[in-house]
């Protein structure tokens, strides 16, 4: 049965149950809101969604209030107004003016809901708390003057992320979102998957941005500069250059780098189909040795990191191999130099990731080798995008510059690691023919594109009846991994991200998130892979060729050197 | 006893993994210890499965907790209504003066801490303060000086 | 004495409706209208101790041991006159009790020798205690006869300083008990609920909100499990109620709860107390424990298939968990912040269960209300605000303590006439009614009936019932500020308008009580800005803070701003404090013929604003005095001074 409302002097229709801010929004109503955050538990904190109500003696938060009927609402009234600017110029009292040298600028909610709530002077000048920026995070930087405490990286990593790195402490004037006794992120149990950056409606959560850094290797004599970029942000930066979302600006990255001055840049993707016909032949050999749990995915890094932290005892369930990204990279600092003659020339290994955590993996000293790091720099989508248009191309008229043939630098069946699920279905393909000796159509892999956070599959290849499944976000894959523990589920193989949603969804990605945004990011990574002439790794000449050259067979050791890595415990307080 | 044993006996008293234990169980340590360690907001985290951010997020939330082991003497000013009509905003300054430190901290030779309490309710004797267990009504600056004076002595003697 | 336990079962059930001659001297030795030895109480809650109550009771001791006296020396809570601590009281055989102020370790000998020799210690006694039976002392004024007391009702606090708190038995010979267990056998749950509204009890804690319609909804919310929790958590500064009846009477209390917890139907209730009442912790702990092995609490209470469970549970110190969501989050082991209403706890509230929270106050009147009648409770008050209301009264008072009176009673007839107004000498400046976040009257609104309606009507808060009250030494901003500053601190921080606006607020009256280190910038304007900031802050505080505490953190600046304007305008534009509280506005002098040159002054001043040569008088440059008196602190000769 439904509800009437009067708002603002009209009717709306409303569910029983829902609050009045969904109903106003579902009725194409808008009213400003900080703390609310979609799919996430209610908190009523910032005040920013009130609204009036007949017979109310102080306005009502409409994000927490439930609808009754007959209810009278104004959204609007000059009271309302009042009571938001008012708000939003507290926040403001203790904000540091600095908006031009603001991560965000452009991009903040707090910003636009200054702008929009037409507040042009500073009525309300008072002391500021006083906090230091924590940069310990290779991935994140936090600086909580510019916090308004909305609490959304706080739910957001309980909630989503089941961490919990990060709570509120303190009350009143001394409220703040800290780590366990205040710890520095680096020496916390966050896992710098970035969640909380998506979340973050300030400056208060950024990424450790690292492309400025880039400068001076580029056009540097003596350094050869190589890029490689992952399927997730090539589906998702052009949300963030004024062009349609979901188109696949692969191009045009490779163009802007190569231009700005980059030497090489190649996919992320053929690491990925690297790590996929290595995981085969770890699966197999798992198999051999019959193991009861299955074999998880290591290729997110924020993952690895909360099993080295919460689950020390699956360590050995993990898959020993490095992430595509570091297995690309390794490529890239020891195989690289003899295709391109590099000679004595120095290689800075650089990936765009949409991933955080990848800035954390980077500096694991298990990715280095001989002490030097596999991964040089680690930036963003956000900052790619930043990196294209300080580029100043015309991208509109922009003369793209076609891949370099000689050297092999694209993935195939790879570029579907950048969604959830993807890993396993790229992975069934190359089992598959590996245990059948047949090629399986893709179209019967699909159940791992549902969009769901626990895909499963059982798939029968030669004799064998695989179960297959993939988890995205770390709550809900902390709650299969108690089942599997409690024996409740068998797996053979597990892919879980930490990210829901996958990579498409990761920490680095574009503002702001919503989940229609997601799902045209996934699209088109399934759209690059269904229009792909090849679909399996195996079957990727670069991949062939890499084989052929330099690791000889999967498990080779050359592989094991190269593209294996260990996980040790972790100890920080959880 | 190792820090740890006291911990884990500690522990032991609240068998039930109810987060409606953790502030009882902060107490509990507390009261031992004087302070919260951070071996200790580990080993409630692990005992209760709740994430330390949120013990460390409870316990700084209320006045009773503190992450530093307390002096020797105790001081605790009453700064309720009547103790501010009192005076005890100069006794306050007057102990910063004397013993540089402020609300919640503990002076180097870790002899006297001090903590500002909101009203206990004695407002019939404003100010009222406090070291360790022994009140002291109506305190004067003069008298001030001389309680903390004779704690010097004591300590030393 | 070890009393039956048997017999005090039956006579608090009341099963011993006409009492032998023999019970009834029993009973009169169990509720000491009779007693065979000398009896000296002393008021060992906090209030006495802090005066000294230790020091006295031991000299107590040792006297009595010095003299191998026969006396029976005992405990009791406070009976209100907290600034007479510590106050001991002395029963001789067949005499009534005669009470004692200010019985310091150093006058027990005097008071002791006297009394036991049948003379009055003139000095120290407040009066005797009227009693049926026994001899009155000769020209000694009855306790009811004092101004103090004669013109309260005592209900709640009848017992108060009066009885023995450890005593179960002494409750019991007093009729305690009595209103539970016949309500247990012979009313239903919803019963008890109709009796409650009835009577018109309104919740204590600022709100008045109707406690038999809480009730009633927490009743008729289904569930397996409800709850009842006794708000202990008394956190204004400056109210002392709740503490001295639970240091006075706990089982009072313990019944009140007991009683409420049948009526929605719960068997669980918590007493959630700060836990910086150590003694009212400790009296209620033991009157738990023995109320469980009188069989009083537990299962199936004495055979009535009533089961009930009280648990203490210590609150670990914020001010906003007086609040009562806050309270629940705090009980269930998260932050004390506040949740938005609806839902309502009584119908989700500690658990997700139905949860009524009520305060001391409110449920100590239970007892009464179920022993004397809903009709006997709506003929004490207003209609529509019935019962009594207790008011702690501190401040400048001629008399701190405890004020029992009904409701509509003003706060003329308290302040003026119960508690004599302010010392001698001094002029009644303005009350602060209801702590931190509640409201400044100015004395001629003292007339003014108080009920929740009528002081409502006119922007006023009854809040708790802390009463501050304040003479013209005292400085209404300078006191806003206080209240201000308190509530930054103890805001929650959750919702913006409560974190930051406390927190603008306590910074703008910063600027009006304090002196800068330099007046630049802060002009006479900018100060005059803040305040036209005070009063719009206030209505959004108000208006969009998430509970209480925010939305009425402003009433302190709202009322004065009303009724104390001018004060407000010579702090700005004159930069005077006229009571001379706010320090840094004080201009300071130095006298030049107590000068003696010593130069200690201009060396220590960090405006560096004294000048002058050594061993010839020094001279304070006002514009560029900071007035922060450390001159006046290290002059040895007194020459600094201010006006």
């Amino acid at each position: 049965m439904g509800i009437q409302l009067e708002v603002n002097g009209s009717l709306i229709e409303a569910e029983k149950g829902e609050t009045i801010l969904s109903a106003l929004n579902r009725n194409g109503l808008h009213v400003p809101t900080i703390c609310s955050m979609k799919g996430l538990s209610p908190t009523g904190a910032c005040r920013m969604c009130v609204v009036e109500v007949e017979g109310r003696e102080n306005l009502v938060p409409s994000c927490s209030f439930p609808v009754e009927e007959a209810l009278k609402i104004t959204t609007h009234s000059p009271r309302v107004l009042k009571a938001r600017k008012i708000n939003v110029e507290l926040l403001l009292s203790n904000h540091p003016d600095d908006c031009l040298y603001c991560e965000r600028n452009g991009s903040c909610e707090l910003q636009s809901l200054a702008e929009n709530l037409n507040i042009r002077e500073r009525r309300m000048p008072g002391n500021k708390s006083p906090y230091k920026i924590d940069r310990s995070s290779p991935a994140i930087v936090r600086d909580p003057s510019k916090c308004i405490l909305c609490g959304r990286c706080v739910r957001i990593c309980e909630e989503r992320m089941a961490t919990s790195a990060l709570d509120f402490a303190y009350r009143g004037n001394e409220l703040r979102i800290s780590t366990t006794l205040g710890k520095p992120l680096n020496f916390s149990n966050c896992i710098a998957c970035g969640q909380c950056l998506l979340a973050c409606p300030t400056g208060a959560l950024i990424e450790h941005v690292q492309f400025p850094e880039l400068d001076s290797h580029l056009h540097a004599p003596g350094k050869v500069v190589v890029a490689q970029y992952t399927t997730a942000v090539a589906v998702s930066v052009a949300e963030m250059l004024g062009k349609k979302p979901g188109t696949d600006m692969s191009g045009i990255i490779r163009t802007v780098l190569l231009r700005y001055g980059f030497d090489h840049v190649i996919e992320s993707s053929l690491g990925a189909d690297v790590m996929i016909m290595e995981q085969v032949a770890v699966f197999q050999e798992r198999k051999k040795e019959g193991s009861s749990l299955p074999l998880i995915t290591s290729s997110c890094p924020a993952w690895v990191q909360y099993v080295e932290q919460y689950f020390p005892e699956l360590i050995p369930a993990l898959s020993p191999l490095k992430s595509p990204q570091q297995i690309g990279g390794s490529l890239v600092k020891n195989w690289l130099p003899e295709i391109i003659q590099a000679g004595d020339k120095e290689i800075v290994s650089v990936l765009i990731s949409s991933c955080t955590a990848a800035k954390n993996e980077a500096r694991r000293v298990e990715m280095t080798s001989s002490g030097i790091a596999i991964i040089d720099y680690v930036i963003t989508t956000r900052e790619l995008a930043r990196l294209i248009r300080l580029s100043g191309l015309d991208l509109d008229h922009l003369e793209e510059i076609a891949p370099d043939m000689s050297v092999p630098g694209s993935g195939t069946a790879g570029n579907l690691t950048g969604v959830a699920g993807g890993e396993v279905e790229a992975t069934s393909r190359t089992l598959y023919h590996h245990l059948s000796g047949k090629d399986i159509l893709p179209s019967k892999l699909h159940r791992f594109r549902v969009n769901k956070a626990y895909r499963e599959m059982s798939i029968k290849a030669g004799k064998q009846e695989l179960r297959i499944a993939s988890v995205s976000g770390l709550s809900h894959a902390v709650k299969l991994i108690e089942e599997i523990k409690a024996g409740k589920r068998s797996i053979d193989l597990l892919e879980v991200m930490a990210c829901p949603g996958g990579c498409t969804n990761g920490g680095g990605q574009p503002l702001p998130v919503d989940d229609h945004l997601i799902r045209i990011r996934s699209k088109a990574v399934y759209d690059m892979d269904n229009g792909a002439n090849i679909q399996e790794a195996h079957k990727n000449p670069h991949v062939i060729k890499i084989y052929e050259d330099l690791l000889g067979e999967p498990g080779s050791k050359v592989s094991r050197d190269l593209l294996y890595t260990t996980f040790t415990k972790r100890d920080v307080l959880l | 006893m190792t820090e740890t044993a006291r911990i884990n006996e500690i522990l032991e008293r609240f068998p039930q993994i109810k987060r409606n234990a953790l502030i009882p169980l902060l107490q509990a340590i507390q009261d031992e210890f004087g302070y919260i360690s951070e071996t200790a907001i580990g080993r409630i985290g692990d005992h209760l499965s709740l994430p330390t951010s949120k013990v460390f997020g409870l316990a700084t939330f209320y006045n009773q907790f503190s992450f530093a082991s307390r002096g020797q003497y105790h001081i605790t000013i009453c700064n309720g209504s009547s103790c501010h009509m009192g005076g005890s905003g100069e006794l306050l300054s007057e102990i910063t003066k004397m013993l540089e430190i402020t609300d919640g901290e503990c002076t180097r030779d870790r002899l006297f801490s001090l903590e500002v309490q909101s009203c206990i309710g004695a407002c019939g004797q404003s100010p009222v303060m406090a070291v360790n267990d022994k009140y002291y009504a109506g305190v004067e600056i003069k008298e001030l000086r001389a309680i903390i004076k004779k704690y010097r002595k004591d300590a030393s003697g | 004495m070890h009393p039956d336990k048997e017999f005090l079962l039956k006579l608090a059930q009341g099963f011993i409706p006409e009492p032998s001659d023999e019970e009834l001297k029993y009973l009169a030795l169990l509720n000491r209208e009779r007693v065979t030895r000398p009896l000296v109480m002393v008021n060992s809650s906090i209030s006495g101790v802090v005066a000294g109550a230790r020091e006295t009771w031991a000299a107590i001791e040792s006297y009595v041991a010095e003299r191998s006296l026969d006396i029976e020396l005992c405990e009791s809570g406070s009976i209100g006159l907290s600034s007479e601590e510590p106050v001991v009281s002395v029963q001789m055989p067949g005499k009534t009790r005669l009470f004692f102020s200010k019985v310091k370790a150093e006058n027990v000998h005097s008071l002791l020798d006297d009394v036991i020799h049948h003379v009055i210690p003139e000095q120290m006694l407040i009066g005797q205690l009227r009693r049926e039976g026994q001899e009155a002392w000769p020209d000694v004024p009855f306790l009811d006869e004092i101004p103090f007391f004669s013109l309260q009702s005592r209900v709640l606090l009848e017992d108060c300083g009066i009885i023995d708190p450890f005593s179960f038995p002494e409750y019991v010979a007093r009729g305690g008990y009595r209103a539970f267990l016949q309500t247990i056998r012979s009313q239903t749950f919803s019963e008890v609920c109709d009796l409650v509204i009835r009577s018109g009890l309104r919740g204590r804690s600022g709100g008045g909100f109707p406690t038999g319609e809480k009730w009633k909804s927490a009743f008729e919310t289904a569930s397996d499990q409800k709850y009842v929790i006794c708000n202990a958590e008394e956190s204004d500064p400056g109210a002392f109620m709740d503490r001295t009846l639970m240091e006075g009477n706990p089982y009072q209390l313990l019944e009140g709860i007991s009683i409420a917890a049948y009526a929605i139907g719960s068997n669980r209730a918590y007493i959630y107390i700060r836990s910086e009442y150590k003694d009212a912790i400790e009296r209620i702990t033991r009157a738990i424990t023995e109320l469980r092995s009188m069989g009083l609490l537990g299962d199936n209470i004495l055979d009535s298939g009533y089961n009930l469970q009280i648990s203490l549970r210590k609150g670990p110190g914020a001010f906003v968990c007086g609040e009562e969501t806050a309270l629940i989050a705090s009980l269930e082991g998260r932050r004390g912040m506040p949740a938005s209403k609806p839902p309502y706890p009584t119908q989700s509230g500690y658990l997700g269960q139905p949860t009524v929270v009520n305060n001391v106050e409110t449920l100590a009147n239970l007892p009464l209300i179920l022993k004397k009648g809903a009709d006997w409770f709506r003929g004490i008050g207003l209609p529509g605000c019935t019962g009594t209301k207790i008011f702690s009264i501190s401040g400048r008072a001629r008399i701190s303590g405890l004020v029992e009176v009904p409701m509509g009673t003003s706060f003329g007839t308290i302040v003026n006439e119960i508690i004599g107004g302010v010392n001698k000498g001094r002029t009644l400046k303005a009350i602060h009614v209801g702590g931190p976040t509640g409201c400044m009257i100015p004395p001629h609104m003292m007339d003014i009936p108080v009920a929740y309606e009528n002081l409502k009507e006119v922007g006023l808060v009854m809040g708790s019932g802390g009463v501050l009250v304040m003479d013209d030494k005292t400085c209404v901003v300078n006191t806003v500020r206080y209240f201000m500053e308190y509530v930054d601190r103890q805001s929650c921080g959750k919702c913006i308008p409560c974190r930051e606006g406390t927190r603008r607020m306590a910074e703008i009256l910063g600027g009006i009580t304090r002196k800068p280190a330099d007046d630049e910038g802060q002009t006479t304007l900018e100060r005059f800005k803040g305040v036209m900031q005070l009063e719009h802050l206030a209505a959004v505080m108000k208006d969009t803070s998430l509970c209480g505490l925010g939305q009425n953190a402003p009433s302190p600046v709202v009322s004065t701003l009303k009724y104390f304007r001018k004060e407000y305008e010579e702090h700005i534009f004159d930069r005077k404090c006229t009571s001379n509280t706010c320090s840094e506005l004080r201009t300071w002098y130095i006298d030049v013929d107590m000068c003696t040159g010593c130069s200690i002054c201009a060396k220590r001043c960090p405006a560096e604003a004294i000048i002058g040569t050594p061993t010839h008088p020094y001279f304070i440059v006002q514009e560029k005095c900071i007035g922060c008196g450390i001159c006046y602190e290290v002059c040895k000769f007194t020459a600094v001074y201010y006006k």
